[in-house]
């Protein structure tokens, strides 16, 4: 009898995962373009933190990139905790797996087109882009501006030779 | 007989234009000092390059050809139609090398849609670009939206008759002070004073809406910037849809307002005279055509249901209408929501609103408001020659500033003009037919390119035909310089040419 209740258990749970995690994710492209087939709808979305994380009380709004576009997440304080770094010029955000409702023109929101995250977890760490400098283009802005120089130089001299 | 231009002609034009590059060579100077102030080496080295290239380039233009005489009207119209030319061109190099556009003609598309204020983009991963680039892409419009030439000008010439016809050159012919050069000044002053005050309240709200200080005012500028020179340029890809705030919507519409309004409309308010808003027939009727147009959005998007709030509705459809009015291309939906929702009412309600534009004087684009207005009090004149009795003697007039009575002179000018704007729309709309766009599409993004404002129904990408991509330059560059420096240019070429 409790062989069969913990069969019966893991086979739930089982379940439950491959229900949760199984579903394949939507791209932005897809849920703009046919944002009426998926309004109100729970979606799986991926993509990469970008910008601020814009805390609003006991929720924040955390804007994901997948590529293509980017779409607002409306999501729990607790759920973006985890999140250290957001995509801009000096870092690789987050990477967040997102599942939530789709809304095309969202009621709570002024009619922004936006995802209400029930579930949002890390999937890849963020990073700080190590920038080296491109010795390529050091060399011919020193040369650009040597050259530069000396045509200030020149038309100086011609100036004062002409006025002289 | 078409005489040749004289060496002297082309002197004097290289002189004026080489001037204008070195002005356009040392604002480059700023976003290497932003690049090195937030240690983004490789941005500061991309502006370095091209101003070292861009000052080069003037410096021998003014050496090679010193002036000895000021402009005459084709030489001023020709430096402007070139100063635009080589801003794009030069403009565009430090893009470029940023690796962020995929193509030197990318990189060009984004520069002239930058200093005309346009607001159409090709940059990739707009997310990840440098706080350098994305000044330059912001300065860029506030450069443009008080004219390339006039404002290298106002700092490198004192007092010239030349430089009048340079302002005219690039769409403006109304003075607010005797001299043209102090006119260029105080539009200076009146930009210079709202972006300290347009930054502040938009960097605040940016905070108060769970920004990083820092990132909250650089925003604030910029979003000030692109708002009030009608650019719609945004430091993110989401435009004002990143910051998810209503707040922050409300004040970027009350600056892209500010932006259209007339230079000299400004002046007279700045000098007491408030009332001169409610009286201006660009005022009254910016304010009819806004209602109107909203109307017909807003039947359009309530027949189709797309907004099941009339709060709803009136948020998105009524600053996406200001947004397209005043030729200033700021999105709070995405670009393909205008095809696959919107509906033709409410789109053509949007393409009417980009088409007129703002006020003349301003830093908008389009028709312009005056001009429907004249137009709108010709009609009415002439309806009532047909009415009254033939003896009687009609006149009109209308209150722009001063009161002026309405001449044919005047109505003549103004047709031609809005002529040309709606030949540059269809034209454009032609092109994008002839690459397969559908005809609505094609038109909505052939007008929001000439009339410089920047809303894309998803035509614009980096993906499009290169032919496509050269006819949107073109009506971003001749709907900005109002079509007469363009065809002085064409003019000269051909005289050049031909010419004995």
């Amino acid at each position: 009898m409790m062989k069969n209740i913990i069969f019966t258990f893991l086979f739930i749970v089982a379940a439950f995962c491959c229900f949760c995690y199984a579903e394949e994710a939507v791209s932005s492209a897809e849920l703009i373009n046919n944002a009426k087939q998926y309004d109100g709808k729970v979606v799986i979305y991926k993509g990469e933190v970008i910008g601020d994380l814009m805390m609003r009380g006991e929720f924040a709004w955390v804007n994901v990139s997948d590529g293509v576009n980017a779409i607002g997440i409306w999501a729990n304080k607790d759920l973006v905790k985890g999140i250290v770094y957001t995509g801009s010029y000096k870092s690789k955000g987050d990477r967040v797996e997102v599942k939530g409702v789709f809304h095309r023109a969202c009621l709570e929101h002024g009619g922004d087109l936006d995802i209400h995250a029930d579930l949002l977890r890390k999937t890849d760490n963020g990073v700080i882009i190590g920038k080296t400098i491109d010795m390529a283009k050091k060399k011919a802005a020193f040369i650009l501006l040597g050259l530069t120089g000396l045509i200030m130089i020149l038309s100086r001299l011609k100036k004062i030779r002409r006025l002289g | 007989m078409i005489l040749r231009p004289g060496i002297n002609d082309i002197k004097n034009i290289s002189y004026y234009l080489g001037k204008i590059i070195i002005g356009l060579g040392l604002t480059m100077i700023i976003p290497v000092i932003i690049g090195l102030f937030s240690q983004e080496i490789n941005p500061s080295l991309d502006f370095l390059i091209s101003a070292a290239i861009t000052l080069s380039i003037g410096m021998i233009l003014t050496w090679a050809s010193r002036a000895k005489e000021d402009l005459d009207w084709m030489q001023g119209m020709i430096v402007v139609s070139l100063s635009w030319l080589a801003a794009m061109l030069l403009g565009a190099l430090p893009l470029y090398l940023s690796g962020h556009w995929k193509s030197y003609l990318d990189a060009c598309f984004e520069a002239m849609s930058i200093f005309t204020t346009t607001g159409l983009v090709l940059v990739q991963d707009l997310d990840h670009l440098s706080l350098a680039h994305n000044l330059w892409r912001h300065l860029g419009n506030f450069i443009g939206g008080q004219g390339i030439a006039i404002v290298a000008l106002s700092f490198f010439v004192k007092g010239t008759s030349g430089a009048f016809k340079m302002y005219v050159g690039e769409g403006r012919d109304e003075r607010l002070l005797p001299n043209v050069i102090n006119t260029a000044r105080f539009i200076w002053l009146i930009s210079i004073v709202y972006l300290i005050l347009g930054t502040l309240s938009l960097g605040i709200t940016g905070i108060s809406i769970g920004m990083k200080p820092m990132n909250a005012f650089f925003h604030g500028a910029c979003i000030f910037m692109a708002g009030f020179d009608t650019a719609g340029f945004a430091p993110q890809s989401q435009s004002l849809l990143y910051y998810h705030s209503f707040l922050f919507e409300i004040i970027t519409a009350a600056i892209m307002v500010f932006g259209i309004l007339n230079f000299n409309l400004h002046y007279q308010v700045w000098f007491g005279k408030r009332k001169e808003i409610w009286k201006n027939i660009e005022t009254r009727m910016f304010f009819i055509s806004l209602t109107g147009l909203f109307l017909i959005a807003a039947i359009g998007l309530d027949k189709l249901g797309v907004y099941p709030k009339a709060v709803m509705l009136f948020r998105k459809g009524f600053f996406q209408l200001i947004s397209g009015h005043t030729t200033t291309g700021y999105m709070t939906v995405y670009a393909r929501q205008f095809i696959n929702e919107w509906g033709n009412l409410a789109m053509v309600g949007l393409i009417c609103a980009m088409a007129i534009g703002g006020c003349s004087c301003s830093t908008s684009g389009g028709i312009k408001i005056l001009r429907i207005g004249i137009f709108l009090k010709a009609l009415k004149q002439d309806i009532k020659r047909i009415i009254l009795p033939e003896r009687a003697a009609v006149s009109q007039m209308l209150h722009h500033i001063k009161d002026i009575f309405l001449e044919d002179r005047q109505v003549r000018s103004v047709l031609l003009i809005t002529l040309l704007y709606i030949g540059l729309y269809i034209t454009g709309a032609v092109m994008g037919m002839w690459f397969g766009y559908p005809f609505l599409d094609s038109l909505f993004e052939s007008t929001s390119a000439a009339a410089n404002t920047g809303l894309t129904c998803g035509i614009t990408d980096a993906g499009m035909p290169a032919a496509l991509k050269i006819t949107y330059m073109f009506q971003m560059w001749a709907g900005r310089l109002e079509f007469m420096s363009v065809f002085v240019l064409i003019g000269f070429f051909i005289a050049e040419i031909k010419g004995r």
